[in-house]
């Protein structure tokens, strides 16, 4: 396997010892913690009163706008990165695509800003 | 002497699997002993735990040994296997992300020239699994919390990102050793006495980092999707014993690693100026760097955690789309003209 292969193949142990480490702690509470589970524990929790109604109630999240916002910079980023890198070679060249690629970037942000769109509610 | 690189695969993974658990179970201790114990008791005219060892310095342990105790209540109208799943992603974000933390020359768990950009992509993964803590809790708190904070943490996730550009314009690579060696070995125009800490040359990308970072680790002021006066510690209402340890126990390791990832980006790592970047020494003294360091970023981390009143729900996408991403952007177009002009 190659060393760049590798590399990752260390990262998947990494996720794996994260989840290790629960299993061990999980583990070791299993054996000794009590278990004595009533009615009124199982209960979910709702300031002391009794619950009401479905616990997967609705609610207004208004962050659809945001996450669509959202998408859009996590992949201009994806495109900045590797300018980033390499700037040394693009010289002025890039640093006027980038210019022109951010600044058409900015523009819809202050579009959307312009628009209410960043406004709360 | 052998060096990490000339152990086969399986050896030199068994120590990385070593010092990762070290470097996670061992910052998160430190951190909650040192800021969450004694910082804020001495900022609050008080002494803080005392009786357990030397201290206090065992309390820990007595936390722990504590909730192992506890009994685990899993609610009746929960989603049983997202409930149970949720700390183990969690936990699992963490693990990920320290991967990229370098500790000296030979000293990482990867040397991958992805580096940050992997970091950054991983350190989503622990919305997954805070969004399936609200969600399969069946709790309208833990529903509010588990919402409120997917939106915080994909709002602050691009100004860190962008805040990281800047790092990377200047250095010319992903790598974080690269960007360690950047920093050891460069200079500020011409001026090289110290290398070049990007603390320095970056001291807005800094700014903006450390408030996003603040945001990503849900820490005060950014609170609001655990807010115990709102939301009864959202995501994490229903949560008993070692569940709820769990998700205490990734919340400052993930404090510890993200302030890990910014002493490299920002204060230069395993580097300290005065000894040779190449030379062998930082093998052992370069971890001791790293923790202080860690400690410093962390405790501005947890100075402003201590000292500032929650921000309103509705000011928290405000600050991040009108403020942290313009002057991000700003940032990068700033350091690329400097860069191709220098």
């Amino acid at each position: 396997m190659s060393d760049f292969l590798r590399s990752y193949l260390t990262v998947a142990i990494f996720g794996l010892m994260g989840v290790a480490l629960v299993g061990a702690f999980l583990g070791l509470a299993r054996l000794l913690r009590p278990d004595n589970p009533t009615t009124e524990k199982l209960e979910s929790y709702e300031s002391g009163v009794d619950p009401t109604g479905d616990m997967w109630s609705q609610a207004n999240i208004r962050y659809y706008i945001f996450a669509l916002l959202f998408v859009l910079f996590d992949v201009e980023a994806v495109f900045i990165f590797p300018w980033a890198i390499r700037l040394d070679a693009y010289g002025v060249f890039g640093l006027i695509e980038m210019g022109i690629f951010i600044f058409i970037l900015l523009l819809g942000l202050f579009y959307a800003w312009r628009k209410g769109l960043l406004r709360w509610v | 002497m052998m060096t990490l690189a000339e152990l086969a695969y399986w050896q030199s993974t068994s120590l990385r699997v070593v010092g990762g658990f070290a470097a996670v179970l061992l910052m998160a201790g430190t951190l909650v002993y040192l800021h969450l114990f004694k910082l804020v008791s001495f900022m609050q005219s008080r002494l803080g735990p005392m009786e357990t060892g030397p201290y206090g310095s065992l309390q820990l342990l007595a936390e722990v040994g504590k909730f192992l105790q506890k009994e685990d209540i899993f609610p009746r109208k929960a989603d049983r296997f997202v409930f149970a799943a949720a700390p183990f992603v969690v936990l699992m974000s963490t693990f990920l992300l320290v991967v990229v933390v370098p500790g000296g020359p030979d000293a990482w768990f990867i040397d991958s020239d992805l580096g940050i950009y992997l970091a950054m992509a991983v350190s989503s993964v622990s919305v997954i699994g805070i969004l399936m803590a609200g969600w399969g809790s069946a709790n309208k708190y833990s529903l509010m919390g588990g919402l409120r904070a997917t939106g915080q943490l994909i709002a602050y996730e691009l100004p860190l990102i962008l805040a990281v550009v800047g790092v990377v314009i200047q250095a010319g690579t992903m790598n974080m050793q690269g960007i360690v060696l950047a920093q050891a070995d460069g200079e500020i125009f011409g001026w090289g006495a110290i290398g070049n800490p990007f603390i320095l040359t970056q001291f807005v990308g800094l700014v903006v980092f450390l408030i996003a970072m603040q945001a990503e680790l849900t820490q005060s002021p950014f609170d609001m999707p655990v807010a115990e006066s709102e939301l009864v510690t959202g995501y994490m209402t229903e949560y008993s014993g070692m569940r709820f340890l769990l998700f205490f126990i990734g919340e400052f390791a993930t404090a510890g690693v993200f302030s890990a990832i910014a002493a490299v980006l920002f204060l230069g790592g395993w580097y300290v100026p005065g000894i040779d970047s190449d030379s062998n020494a930082f093998n052992v003294i370069g971890p001791l760097v790293m923790l202080g360091k860690v400690v410093f970023v962390s405790f501005l981390v947890f100075w402003a955690r201590f000292t500032f009143p929650r921000f309103r729900e509705d000011q928290l996408q405000r600050l991040a789309w009108k403020f942290l991403i313009p002057i991000a952007l700003v940032n990068i177009v700033a350091t690329g003209i400097l860069k191709v002009a220098f």
